[in-house]
Order: structure tokens, then C-alpha cells, then sequence
């Protein structure tokens, strides 16, 4: 049903009929229209962070706890700004978020006006689309657009410009209806080219499953599918950092992650095998290290919903464009109708060679003495954790590559961490949008002093709104993935790697009204943990951990990935010039 | 040659022709880009290319289906038939674009280029420009005692070939517009 109303209550309304539920954003002169809006109604939850870089991080983690895609609604200006790293850090993970922001009216646009900035400029580059509407009867058409564009085929994030003149006038409200865009992204994948990796699966001796976040992506019904044909060929699987929870870390045929710090047996899997099935991965640079040398003798079957993925860095043969739910799907039906066909007998052989790998231990640490291992600290969070209904957010640095290797997830949907970009104050928001998403569960996120810092103003936002979301802050008082690299690359000389002026982070939580716990003796560790977990509120927890532990393994620069470093007595000038150049 | 036996790089029969090349010689190609009309489309376009660290040698644009509300962007790139594939992949990606074209690869084209020269002299130079310009089918668009403006039309190697006869006859200016380039027969 068309209705006249103002373009404010028109943003309210579209949003509704969108079934959005939660908003994160900030106020400011050229969105109080819609705020205005906001206050008059109850269908949706608003939630006020402390930085708009905040808002967009917790719109992401709602998006990634609950596959629907998180809004963000921000002023003009510095508002707009203040979101282009976490419209860049959706961009690179494929993270559907709705970014509205305010805009000077449209007869004062290019007059540098106060507060304006020239908003779909800055963020095209970092945007999958943006608009700026300046006809309030454009308005509800462009925004239901914009949900079409950002869950459709790649996700990704869109932001929606609209100046106040807009907001404030009178015009016609079109209802969603079904999508007449020309984006209509391709979701079938080219029976031909599943055929052929049918036929290579069942000739396969050595193959593997290298799976990443565009199986999350796809929806959980891709993630049960691919149990189902890991289960039904009884390959290995490995995953990338954004694809963790697709498979299930307890599952028989994991052989964790793989990549720069991903698992001895995972990157030695992949630089022997013969088949390499990527389903929704991207080839990064964290994932091959050296091109040259990235896994020499095998066929490389790619599936992506997004073409320009396929040979953009690793040349593919068989190619295949397409959602990874009706990839598997149609997968699984070509190869049982073509009798269920696997090389069983060199398959069980690669198996054994896994296995042999498996027995370096790669994650093997010792706690001993009476500072906390970080791996430890990790450890037992996982083992106190792992059987409650458990969401983990991190930061960006080691604390995240032991959380990707300690932490075993199960089930998709439940890991937020900022993978491509590589946004340091990203885990702290996300754990909010995720806790405001799923309000009964335990909501963790695993972060260095460092990060935490760079977002800890939302500290605010999760007491405002009694979200009890666990900062487990593992604390080596250094930017400890910086450190280890000025370790291993530049002659030991820490330039500018450590904070001396940390706060008291026990005093800070009680600052904001939250709770805060220090721990620093490992056989303290457990009842702190236990108490932070039963804490009904927002804990901060200080985890004292050795200062200068470094992150293993670790595929060097420049290396291949069967040249990973296991431990402390490797590393000595591993990383030659050309490797020191790359990052 | 792996265990498979799977010939790499073989030709596909899928929809999207996505196997790989493997030749490190730089190309041309030129590309019909079908975009809508909107404020900011040229700029998502550039910007890729920018961004990504494509060539640009050309570029034209103009709107050519003013009810359906599209435009034609005609682009000259350069660069190996990887770097050729992720451009037009990439391109492809822009929810405003509604079609990419590789005119060099999709069968025979035409191209052409319109440029304008301003020729100042006098006597025999004079002359002779007119008489060169009378080869090339090059129209006198604006003339003094003392200067032409001629117009000419053609695949942008005429272009160059009239613009290195010009030059010791008095050439002061050149304007060109760019690549426009379409498919040939149907």
C-alpha cells in the first residue's frame, strides 16, 4: 500500500518492513529528522554506541551471529567518516550492513556547508554500492534496493546517503516488493564444470576441502551440506579464519586451519594434495603464502559466487560460478548418481600420511612457573566455555591467531573476528551487535590490550544497555604481533611495540559501573574465569600473560607452506629481503 | 602434469569463460561497458581501474538509450589476458553496470576516433595541409587567412598518421575524442 509521509518516517517505515529490529547509531544536525522518527515508534531497538566506528562493528557482528544483514544510521560529515573502516572492514569479509547516513540538504551540497563531506565519493571505493537519494519519492525504493543489494550474491555493505531536505519532505512510500533489479546475481553453478569435479573427486588421492567464509555466508543449510559431503567422501577439511564453525571442530575429518598460522597438518595437507576443493575462499595471501610454491601437484576446483574471485591470484581448472549451498547441493546429487565414487584406498593412504603429520603437535605448549601461558589462558576459556550457547568476537593481532587455533567452534555463525582487513577495535562492537542479537548467550570477545584499547569508549554502550558481553583481554602489555615480527625481521629493535601507560583495567570497568577482574597467577585462572562467566553483566578481564610469547606456527613471508616455523628455535633469519617486503 | 590427468586450461563450454591463460604478453582490448545513467557511475568505473592499478589508453562515454536509461562506456586497456579477464570480472561486479563487452575477443569490430586539429601557416604549408587533409577525408571545419580547423574520423592509427603529417605544417592544437568501437553484423 502506497501512503504520503516524510522521508524520515519513510526511512522508519521501510526499515520495519524490512524486519530490521535493531539500529546501532549516533545523532547528529542532519539525521535528527529521523530521530525524531526513531522515538515514535517501538518496532525497532535503538542503540546508541559511543563512535560511530562502533556502530558499523556492532551492526557487523549482528550480521554475522544472525545472517540477516545489521544497520547502522549515522550523521553527515565526521559521522559518515567515522564509519568508512568498518564499511571497508564488510567489504573485505563480505559482511551484509546498511549504512544510512545523514547529508547537508541537497541545495546546500558542494558549499562546503557544516558538517558536510562528500559522502558517496569517500565511500565508493569501500562500499559493494551507495546512493545518494535526493528525491524523497526515490526514498523507499532506493533503500529496499539497498537490502536487495547487500544480501544478494556477495554480501556486502551498502550505504545510503540522504540529505536533510529529503528527510523533511513529503512524498510516496512504495511497500518491498519483489526485486525488479537488474542485479541478479547467479546462484545455480555450471553443470559441466560440477560434473568434472565430480569426476575428479572420485579419482582423488590426495584431495582436500579448503572452505571459507562464503560457506557461512551462503546460509546454514551450505554448512550442513558440506558435512554432508565431507562425511559421505571422507576427505579432509580445512578452513580459512573466516570460515571457521562451517565444519565443526570436532568433526572426524578436520584438520584445523590452515594458513600463515594455521596448523602444521593443514598447510602440509595443502602443499601435497592432488585435488584442492575451495568452496567460498579467496586465495589470500595469509592462505598461500609464497604463489609459486602454493600447492604444486594439484587440481584446483574453485567455487564462488563471485567471478571476479576465480584466477584473480591462483589459476583455477575447473571453475565453477556460483552460491556454495546450490554448488554442494548440486554436487552431492551429480557424484551419488554417479554411484558415490571415491579412490577409498589411496584416499585412506593420504589419510595416513595426516595422521603422521598430526603427531608434530604443532600446538603443543608447556604452562609452567607462574606467569600465564596465553595459550593456556585460551585453553582453559575453551574448556570452561565450550559447553555453554558460546559466541566469540576478537580484536586483531595474536590473540586472535590462539583463539583461531585454541578455541573449537562447532557450529557457524558463532565466530566474529575481522579477517581481510585486519581492523584492530573491531571485537569490542562486534560483541555487542552479537550479544544485542542474542541476548541469553555468552557472549566472549578475545582481545589484546592493544586493540581493545583503539574502541574501549563502548565500554558505555554495553552498561547503558546491560549487554554482559566478557572482554577476556589477554594482556602482554606489547602490540605483541608487531613485537614478534620487529623479532624476527628487525634485529630485535622494538620500535614503539609496547604501551607504558596502561590503565587498571579493574579500575576502568568500575569507572563505567562494569565489573572488572585481574588474573595473573595460573592456578587462579580457572575460578576467574568461572567467575567472569557467571557475572550478569559487562566484565572486563585482565589476563596477565607472558610478554613475549610468539605466535606458532607461523609460515614466514615469502615461504611456502610446507617451510612452516613450529617454534622459538626456528627462527633465526628465516624471512629474507624479498619475504621482509611483503606484510 | 598432475595425477588427475585433467588437461589444465582447457576450454570450457560454461557461461562464464573462466579458465585460466597463461601468457605473460601484454594486450589491447577494447571494452563496451553498458552502465546505467546515474550521477557518480563514471567515477565507480575510474575508480576501479584506479584502485586496482588497470591501464587506461582511452575512454569515451555518452548516454545511448536516453528511456532506458543507460550509457556506453567504451574503454582501450592494456595489460596480460589475466590482468584483461579480472578487469572485466571486476567491471562486472558494479551493480550499475548492466553488461561488459570484449570487443577484441567477441568477433570483428569497428573503431573509431574523432579528432579536431588546428593547423596555423601560411603559403605553401597551407597548401599542402589542405591537400593532405583532402587524402585523409579530413573536413575543414573552421578556417582564417591564417589557420584551419579540420575534422577527421577514422581508426585511431589514421588519426596518429594525420597527426604526424600536421606537425611540421603548423599543427598548434588537437582535441580527440576517444575510442568509440561496437560489434560488427548483428
Amino acid at each position: 500500500m502506497t501512503r504520503q509521509m516524510s522521508g524520515a518516517k519513510m526511512i522508519v517505515q521501510a526499515l520495519i518492513d524490512q524486519g530490521v529490529d535493531t539500529v546501532f547509531g549516533y545523532p547528529g544536525g542532519a539525521v535528527l529528522p529521523i530521530y525524531d522518527e526513531v522515538f515514535q515508534q517501538n518496532a525497532i531497538r535503538h542503540i546508541l554506541v559511543r563512535h560511530e566506528q562502533g556502530a558499523v562493528h556492532a551492526a557487523e557482528g549482528y550480521a554475522r551471529a544472525t545472517g540477516k544483514p545489521g544497520v547502522v544510521l549515522v550523521t553527515s560529515g565526521p559521522g559518515a567518516t567515522n564509519a568508512v573502516t568498518g564499511l571497508t572492514d564488510a567489504l573485505m569479509d563480505s559482511i551484509p550492513i546498511i549504512v544510512l547516513t545523514g547529508q547537508v540538504p541537497t541545495f546546500m551540497i558542494g558549499s562546503d556547508a557544516f558538517q558536510e563531506a562528500d559522502t558517496v565519493g569517500i565511500t565508493r571505493p569501500c562500499t559493494k554500492h551507495n546512493w545518494l537519494v535526493k528525491e524523497t519519492d526515490a526514498l523507499s525504493g532506493v533503500i529496499h534496493e539497498a537490502f536487495h543489494v547487500c544480501t544478494s550474491g556477495r554480501p556486502g555493505p551498502v550505504l545510503v546517503d540522504i540529505p536533510k531536505d529529503v528527510q523533511f519532505a513529503t512524498g510516496t512510500y512504495q511497500p518491498p516488493k519483489p526485486s525488479v533489479s537488474h542485479y541478479q546475481p547467479r546462484l545455480k553453478g555450471d553443470m559441466e564444470e560440477i560434473t568434472e569435479l565430480v569426476a575428479a573427486i572420485e579419482k582423488a588421492k590426495k584431495p582436500i576441502f579448503y572452505t571459507g567464509g562464503g560457506v557461512i555466508n551462503s546460509g546454514p543449510a551450505a554448512s550442513q551440506l558440506l558435512r554432508e559431503l565431507v562425511k559421505a567422501t571422507g576427505f579432509p577439511i580445512t578452513s580459512t579464519l573466516m570460515g571457521l564453525g562451517a565444519y565443526p571442530a570436532s568433526g572426524e575429518k578436520w584438520v584445523g586451519m590452515l594458513g600463515m598460522h594455521g596448523l602444521y597438518e593443514a598447510n602440509m595437507a595443502m602443499h601435497d594434495c592432488d585435488l584442492l576443493i575451495n568452496i567460498g575462499a579467496r586465495f589470500d595471501d595469509r592462505i598461500t603464502g609464497r604463489l609459486d610454491a602454493f600447492s604444486p601437484k594439484s587440481i584446483k576446483a574453485h567455487v564462488d559466487i563471485d567471478p571476479s574471485s576465480i584466477n584473480k591470484v591462483i589459476k583455477t581448472d575447473i571453475p565453477i560460478v556460483g552460491d556454495v549451498g546450490h554448488v554442494l547441493e548440486d554436487i552431492l546429487k551429480v557424484w551419488k548418481s554417479r554411484g558415490r565414487k571415491t579412490n577409498a584406498e589411496a584416499v585412506g593412504k593420504w589419510w595416513k600420511q595426516i595422521e603422521e603429520w598430526k603427531k608434530v603437535d604443532c600446538l603443543k605448549f608447556t604452562q609452567k612457573g607462574k606467569v600465564i601461558k596465553p595459550q593456556y589462558a585460551l585453553s582453559r576459556l575453551e574448556a570452561l566455555t565450550k559447553d555453554h550457547d558460546r559466541y566469540i568476537c576478537t580484536e586483531v593481532g595474536q590473540h586472535q591467531m590462539w583463539a583461531a587455533q585454541y578455541l573449537g567452534f562447532e557450529d557457524p555463525n558463532r565466530w566474529m573476528t575481522s579477517g581481510g582487513l585486519g581492523t584492530m577495535g573491531y571485537g569490542f562492537p562486534a560483541s555487542i551487535g552479537v550479544q544485542m542479537a542474542h541476548q541469553d548467550a555468552l557472549v566472549i570477545n578475545v582481545a589484546g590490550e592493544a586493540s581493545w584499547l583503539m574502541n574501549m569508549q563502548e565500554m558505555g554502550t554495553a552498561v547503558q544497555y546491560r549487554l554482559p558481553v566478557k572482554q577476556f583481554i589477554l594482556n602482554n602489555e606489547r602490540l605483541g604481533m608487531v613485537r614478534q615480527w620487529q623479532e624476527l625481521l628487525h634485529g630485535e629493535r622494538y620500535s614503539q611495540s609496547w604501551s607504558e601507560a596502561l590503565p587498571d583495567f579493574v579500575k576502568l570497568a568500575e569507572a563505567f559501573g562494569a565489573k572488572g577482574i585481574i588474573c595473573s597467577d595460573p592456578d587462579d585462572l580457572d575460578d576467574a574465569i568461572m567467575e567472569m562467566i557467571n557475572h550478569d553483566g559487562p566484565v572486563i578481564f585482565d589476563c596477565l600473560v607472558e610478554k613475549h610469547e610468539n605466535c606458532f606456527p607461523m609460515i614466514p613471508s615469502g615461504k611456502a607452506h610446507n617451510e612452516m616455523l613450529l617454534g622459538e628455535a626456528e627462527t633465526q633469519g628465516v624471512i629474507k629481503a624479498d619475504g621482509a617486503v611483503m606484510v | 602434469m598432475s595425477a588427475l590427468k585433467i588437461k589444465k586450461g582447457a576450454t570450457s563450454h560454461s557461461a562464464y569463460n573462466l579458465r585460466p591463460t597463461f601468457s605473460d604478453v601484454v594486450e589491447r582490448h577494447t571494452l563496451a561497458v553498458l552502465v546505467e545513467n546515474e550521477p557518480g557511475v563514471l567515477a565507480r568505473v575510474i575508480g576501479l581501474f584506479s584502485g586496482r592499478g588497470y591501464n587506461i589508453d582511452s575512454l569515451t562515454v555518452a548516454e545511448v538509450d536516453h528511456t532506458g536509461h543507460l550509457s556506453r562506456i567504451t574503454i582501450v586497456t592494456s595489460g596480460t589476458p589475466q590482468v584483461i579477464e579480472q578487469i572485466k570480472a571486476q567491471l562486472g561486479r558494479i551493480v550499475t553496470v548492466h553488461d561488459v563487452h570484449d570487443l577484441t575477443v567477441e568477433g570483428a569490430s569497428v573503431e573509431r576516433e574523432l579528432a579536431m586539429f588546428k593547423v596555423a601557416g601560411t603559403g605553401d604549408k597551407r597548401v599542402e595541409a589542405l591537400r593532405l587533409a583532402d587524402i585523409f577525408r579530413a573536413n575543414v571545419v573552421d578556417s582564417t587567412l591564417e589557420s584551419f580547423v579540420f575534422e577527421i574520423t577514422g581508426a585511431p592509427e589514421k588519426i596518429d598518421a594525420f597527426a604526424d603529417l600536421m606537425r611540421p605544417l603548423g599543427l598548434t592544437d588537437v582535441a580527440r575524442t576517444g575510442v568509440a568501437a561496437l560489434s560488427r553484423g548483428e
